[in-house]
């Protein structure tokens, strides 16, 4: 049926009905950036200071990616910065793009998804990206580099009851606040798993009205004493988690570390989780789970960096040095591809911060090197300096936090791990077991883990858990899922 | 004495313009400009709007991004639209969805969708 559609698409005369070309190529220097969040909006106002077009281009309605997420404009939040840390900085930020989108020195282009960033002919890159509230009308813009600040994504391991309606990422539930300013169906909601993000997210939802039944982050006490005293040198970020610890005390918040939700309930909807202590390898201590009754669960282990447009380009991607996968940068943010940079949680995680001195640094890269010059080490001295500093906190942090060990156990065989094509458990350790595969790919051939919607975007580092073999943030074709309409006449058009 | 529960616009002390009505299976459901289809329909308590296509299972916003694909549903007839995405209009026909990829409706270049690896 598909292919039979496909076909029907391609027979029709191709040509440029439905699509439109953005950007073009004033001078030699137009940039196009890849993600509005803080690294992508700092790197277009410090390339575009410099006299470089560029056109930014973002999935969402307004710029401020997912830390600066903001309700819609028309609703005429007052007090917007209670749900932000930083939002001075922010502030200052988006006068700056206001005034270089008057001057039309950057476009933004908004509501844009990109699914695929190609090199035009040694001359330059295409973006193409879907726009329309179906995401179904193709654009295509062009640049003289890219930038890629697509920020992260969270990441979840599987665990029993975890496909629940109510079970959302930390992450998902900050998201719908900041954007919608709507708190999740229900009551209570529980915020879990590991990583520095669950205290902003408890505290914020606390703060909105929530009835937060507990905060279970399971790094245990040595783990975040550790943290702590090697954080010292870092007195604003030390400050900034006493702020939160003390608002979640005001509102009552329990806070279990060491703890871990080991299995969530309900049959048609989360009804309450088990909540159990863990030892130091990571198992649960026998007879200490404890059901909480709860309407949600806010649940991440840290984040993923969104890497599929740097690998479809054929980027490396990396270990970084300060912990999980990214784009690999050099110092001026460069990738290995001659006229693409990354910025932000694209070449690694480690916060909004680091993703703002990151994005200045790219900015003027891209500013220096369009014109064929080096950039001024001078004017980059201060948010260099910013950077070693954030990278070197990113990297205690990246200690301090991370799933129990042994989190894989507690996967029961019937626990779905693939949400998408709905694979359980057993399935992935018969591939492993009867069948012989070693591999992630096996695996998934095998199972059909990770080729659904999402396309393992979700499921990969949990299968491969379970599977008990290596993940990568393995390079993916296309960015995300595309009608195949659009890929027809997209074949049709290119030269 | 009991102090008024603090809501998310309260706190940033919003105010947002009139709203308007959408429908969910034909129910109508109230909205306001600019929210998503997830954030209408979990303001409305609804937390699940579609089933899984095997095990027919109760779905609704996982990731919240636009990344996971659990929240399809079907708008003015378009199937598998990611409701944490698309915005809400006046009197927009939001729609449970049984199974993925074949639920009613005439959105067909919508549905068929090519994934890379
Ligand atoms: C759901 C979520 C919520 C978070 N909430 C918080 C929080 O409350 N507090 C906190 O300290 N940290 C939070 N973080 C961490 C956050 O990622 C970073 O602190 C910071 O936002 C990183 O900035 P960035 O510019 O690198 O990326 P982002 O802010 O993620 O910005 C990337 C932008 O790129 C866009 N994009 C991505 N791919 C594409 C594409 N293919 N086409 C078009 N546009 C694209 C995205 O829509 C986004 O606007 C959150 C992370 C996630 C995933
Ligand atoms: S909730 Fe994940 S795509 Fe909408």
């Amino acid at each position: 049926m598909r292919v039979a559609r496909v076909r029907m698409r391609m027979r029709k005369p191709v040509g440029s009905e439905g699509r439109q070309e953005r950007g073009g190529r004033a001078g030699a220097g137009a940039v196009v950036v890849v993600g509005a969040g803080p690294a992508g909006v700092a790197a277009a106002v410090c390339a575009a200071d410099q006299g470089v077009r560029v056109v930014l281009v973002d999935s969402a309605v307004r710029a401020g990616g997912q830390f600066y997420r903001q309700p819609d404009a028309r609703w005429g939040a007052r007090r917007p910065q209670v749900l932000h840390h930083g939002w001075r900085t922010w502030q200052r930020l988006t006068a700056r793009l206001d005034a270089h989108l008057a001057d039309g020195q950057v476009t933004h282009l908004a509501e844009r998804h990109v699914w695929f960033v190609e090199r035009a002919g040694g001359d330059g890159f295409v973006v193409h990206a879907l726009g329309g509230s179906g995401q179904d009308r193709p654009e295509t813009v062009r640049g003289d580099a890219v930038l890629l600040a697509t920020g992260a994504y969270e990441k979840v391991l599987p665990f029993p009851g975890w496909t629940l309606p109510g079970v959302v990422t930390a992450g998902g539930a900050q998201a719908m606040l900041k954007g919608g300013l709507v708190l999740p169906p229900g009551r209570t909601v529980v915020v879990a798993g590991t990583g520095p993000l669950l205290m902003p997210v408890a505290a914020g939802l606390a703060a909105a009205g929530a009835r937060v039944g507990a905060l279970i982050e399971s790094a245990g006490p040595g783990r975040l004493a550790w943290g702590a005293a090697k954080v010292a040198g870092h007195p604003a970020k030390l400050a900034e988690g006493a702020r939160y610890a003390a608002a979640l005390v005001w509102r009552g918040v329990p806070v279990r570390t060491g703890h871990a939700v080991v299995a969530a309930h309900g049959s048609v909807r989360l009804e309450a989780v088990t909540v159990a202590a863990l030892d130091a390898e990571g198992r649960v201590r026998a007879g200490t789970g404890r059901r909480i009754a709860c309407d949600a669960l806010a649940v991440g282990h840290g984040l993923l960096p969104h890497t599929g447009l740097a690998g479809a380009l054929g980027c490396r991607i990396e270990e970084t040095a300060y912990g999980g996968w990214g784009v690999a940068v050099d110092g001026e943010q460069r990738t290995d591809l001659p006229g693409v940079w990354a910025a932000g949680e694209a070449s690694g995680v480690g916060g909004a911060e680091l993703a703002l001195a990151e994005g200045e640094i790219a900015g003027r890269s891209i500013a220096a090197r369009l014109r064929g010059r080096e950039p001024d080490r001078r004017g980059c001295a201060a948010a260099a300096g910013t950077r070693a500093g954030l990278r070197a906190f990113a990297r205690v942090i990246d200690g301090v936090y991370g799933p129990p060990a042994q989190w894989a156990e507690r996967v029961g065989d019937d626990t779905v791990v693939c949400r998408c094509e709905e694979v359980p458990a057993s399935a992935v350790r018969s591939a492993v077991a009867g069948l012989g595969a070693t591999d992630l790919r096996s695996v998934k051939l095998l199972t059909r883990a990770g080729m659904g919607w999402c396309q393992g975007r979700v499921c990969a580092p949990g299968v491969a858990g379970v599977a008990g073999c290596a993940w990568s943030p393995a390079s993916r074709v296309l960015a995300q899922p595309v009608p195949l309409a659009v890929l027809a006449r997209e074949e049709g058009a290119a030269p | 004495m009991r102090l008024r529960r603090t809501t998310p616009q309260g706190l940033v002390r919003a105010r947002p313009g009139p709203g308007f009505e959408v429908t969910l299976d034909g129910r109508p459901v109230p909205a306001l400009p600019g929210r998503t289809v997830a954030a209408v329909l979990w303001e409305a308590g609804v937390v699940a709007w579609r089933t899984t296509r095997d095990g027919g299972r109760p779905r609704g916003v996982f990731c919240g991004i636009g990344v996971c694909f659990d929240c399809l549903v079907t708008v003015n007839d378009r199937p598998n639209q990611r409701a944490c995405l698309v915005t809400v209009s006046a009197g927009d026909a939001i729609r449970t969805q049984e199974g993925v990829g074949d639920a009613g409706g005439s959105g067909a270049d919508a549905d068929a969708e090519a994934g890379g690896e």
